[in-house]
């Protein structure tokens, strides 16, 4: 939906250069790239209309700061401080005079203009290698000026794709649960914001106790566990419609769901006498398929992004332990088998590496493996945290963390964090109340 | 074995009262509350228990991990039966429920398997499935908010709620 009101159009403004800086992107923040964002200039007339229309005083300043948080929080970029800067924007993006940057040693610089025409927004910014002296790309786009956030997120999609030669994550959204009230009676609602934090909307009233959302990484839909009428079963909603809808007919507790990588179909686990198994159902011909038959309790699935396997995790060894099988239910092999529990299994989208949460000797660790359970890597240790949710580009994983209370019971909180695949960067997202259950979108824009 | 670790701890306390000759009374207190709330990591104590009728308690406890139901836990269940028979007009929820230290789906799963091996024992002391609902809330309920042994024990439980 959100692409349907939007349409943002882009100009590409064809240049000739070849990549010089690179970013590795593997080795997170160690050795950050250090580059300048200046501005985006502003000419007097489009200032006064967008502050009309805006309620910002210089949009310009506005959307270079967009870009500089988004390239700060990835680790792998160190914006440099305005205040060193010696050229002014607007000539900046004429011609830079790169011994000036070279100086304040920025290796990059992101100039730019925006101007009012015809009622839009339009942007123009330019991304330039210091050292080699050289434009490394230019790009314009036009929009309506209500999205000139998503403007911000755009150009720095664009900078981390040209920079580390990956697709970014910045222009996307988080879709979560909202906690707030006593940990004996907390009232959960769906939230929605921007992949930083801004524009946090709530999507129900907390009447009910909904749990873990997901993003279909096909479309603005949602899937999600309510407690409506106290019978927990899964959901689908429209979040550009408000609609929502039961999925399936189930005589019992459905839960965990996720979408299918093509968005077309549901799976998730279905409850009945003490055993979970997995279904799918098939948003078309709502035709329901059982895919696991087994006493123990299978939950927790995934597809990969060819939609050929599904992880997923069970207590048929008598310990909760991470499997994979054909998307049909046959060839089941345990994966995980280190010390401690394994569960909540995701699917990279890049199709490498497989997230899960790990319980052991009293801490709960998330981590990544290998599709065929080798190359365990820790990332990060707590004392409760959860639910990993990748990135679109599989570079980084979202999940929530609580805290232990004290004697008297008081303390509890719960927040989201991220962490990248390095295991260096991690970093709490700033929400307006608690929240748990993070789900990551794809890109609004491709 | 169990006993001797007891004693080996009673031991330990009184030497180290001897030393410092203070405080005896107080530390053995605490140990012997902790101790006889739970049995295991089962909670055996009173403290969340209500009643839905007299000498009926409304839930039972369950080890981590687990949906086994202890002699009492099944003791708990025949008083509950015998009420329900007595009373058939009345048709129970049973709410099944984990503790925090378990991911929030699996927990799910859990208090399910849970609520149903309370649902199992109540049918074969009688009591027909129609009258019975089982509604997992895994780990979103907990009765205690506390993040120890003592309050996971307590929040690992199902109870059977009147349904009308």
């Amino acid at each position: 939906m959100i692409k349907k009101i939007i349409s943002i159009l882009l100009i590409l403004i064809p240049i000739n250069a070849f990549a010089l800086i690179e970013v590795d992107i593997t080795r997170g923040n160690l050795n950050p790239l250090p580059l300048a964002v200046s501005p985006l200039s502003i000419d007097e007339n489009s200032r006064k209309s967008f502050e009309r229309i805006l309620k910002k005083e210089n949009i310009g300043e506005e959307i270079s700061s967009i870009v500089e948080n988004n390239l700060r929080i990835s680790g792998l970029f160190n914006p440099l401080d305005k205040k060193a800067f010696l050229q002014a924007p607007d000539i900046a993006n004429l011609k830079p005079r790169f011994e000036d940057w070279n100086l304040i040693k920025a290796q990059a610089l992101i100039t730019g203009k925006v101007n009012f025409i015809d009622d839009k927004l339009r942007v123009e910014f330019r991304l330039w290698d210091v050292l080699a002296a050289k434009e490394m790309m230019a790009l314009a786009f036009t929009t309506v000026p209500n999205n000139w956030r998503r403007v911000g997120h755009i150009i720095s999609d664009k900078v981390y794709q040209r920079l580390t030669g990956e697709k970014g994550y910045f222009d996307t959204r988080i879709i979560y649960v909202s906690e707030e009230g006593p940990k004996t009676q907390r009232i959960k609602k769906l939230a929605i914001m921007d992949q930083d934090g801004a524009n946090n909307k709530f999507l129900t009233l907390g009447n009910e106790l909904v749990l873990t959302p997901r993003f279909n990484p096909a479309s603005q839909m949602v899937t999600y566990l309510s407690y409506f009428k106290n019978m927990p079963r899964v959901y689908l909603l429209d979040i550009e419609t408000g609609t929502q809808e039961v999925v399936g007919d189930f005589p019992g507790m459905t839960f965990a769901p996720r979408f299918s990588p093509d968005g077309k179909k549901i799976i998730m686990s279905f409850a009945k006498d003490g055993k979970s198994d997995i279904y799918t159902m098939n948003l078309e011909n709502r035709i329901v398929e059982k895919i696991t038959n087994h006493p123990s309790i299978d939950t927790s699935p995934s597809y990969s992004p060819d939609g050929k396997y599904i992880t997923f995790n069970s207590d048929r060894s008598g310990y909760q332990q991470i499997y994979v099988m054909k998307n049909d239910g046959s060839e089941v092999k345990r994966i995980s088998f280190g010390n401690g529990l394994y569960g909540t299994p995701v699917w990279s989208p890049r199709g490498d590496l497989i997230a899960f949460t790990k319980l052991h000797k009293g801490k709960f660790y998330i981590g990544v493996m290998r599709t065929d359970g080798s190359g365990e890597r820790l990332l990060t240790e707590n004392y409760y945290q959860e639910a990993p949710s990748w990135s679109p580009n599989g570079r980084v994983l979202i999940f929530y963390r609580e805290t232990k209370t004290n004697a008297k019971g008081e303390g509890f909180s719960a927040k989201l964090w991220s962490i990248d695949l390095t295991g260096y960067n991690e970093r709490q997202i700033k929400t307006p109340t608690d929240a748990s259950d993070p789900s990551w979108s794809s890109l609004l824009s491709n | 074995m169990r006993l001797n670790k007891i004693f080996k701890n009673t031991l330990l306390v009184f030497i180290a009262c001897l030393v410092l000759s203070a405080c005896a009374t107080k530390k053995e207190v605490a140990i012997d509350k902790i101790e006889g709330q739970m049995q295991g990591d089962v909670y055996t104590g009173t403290d969340t228990v209500e009643y839905l009728a007299d000498g009926v308690p409304d839930r039972v406890f369950f080890a981590t991990n687990e949906s086994i139901l202890t002699t009492a836990s099944r003791e708990t269940l025949r008083a509950q039966a015998a009420w329900l028979r007595k009373n058939p007009g009345i048709n129970v929820v049973l709410e099944g429920h984990a503790d925090e230290r378990g991911t929030r789906e699996y927990n799910l799963a859990l208090g399910e398997r849970r609520a149903n091996a309370a649902k199992d024992y109540l049918m074969t002391y009688g009591i027909s499935s129609d009258r019975i609902t089982v509604l997992s809330y895994g780990k979103e309920r907990p009765v205690d908010s506390g993040s120890n042994p003592l309050a996971w024990s307590k929040n690992r439980r199902s109870v059977t709620v009147k349904a009308n």
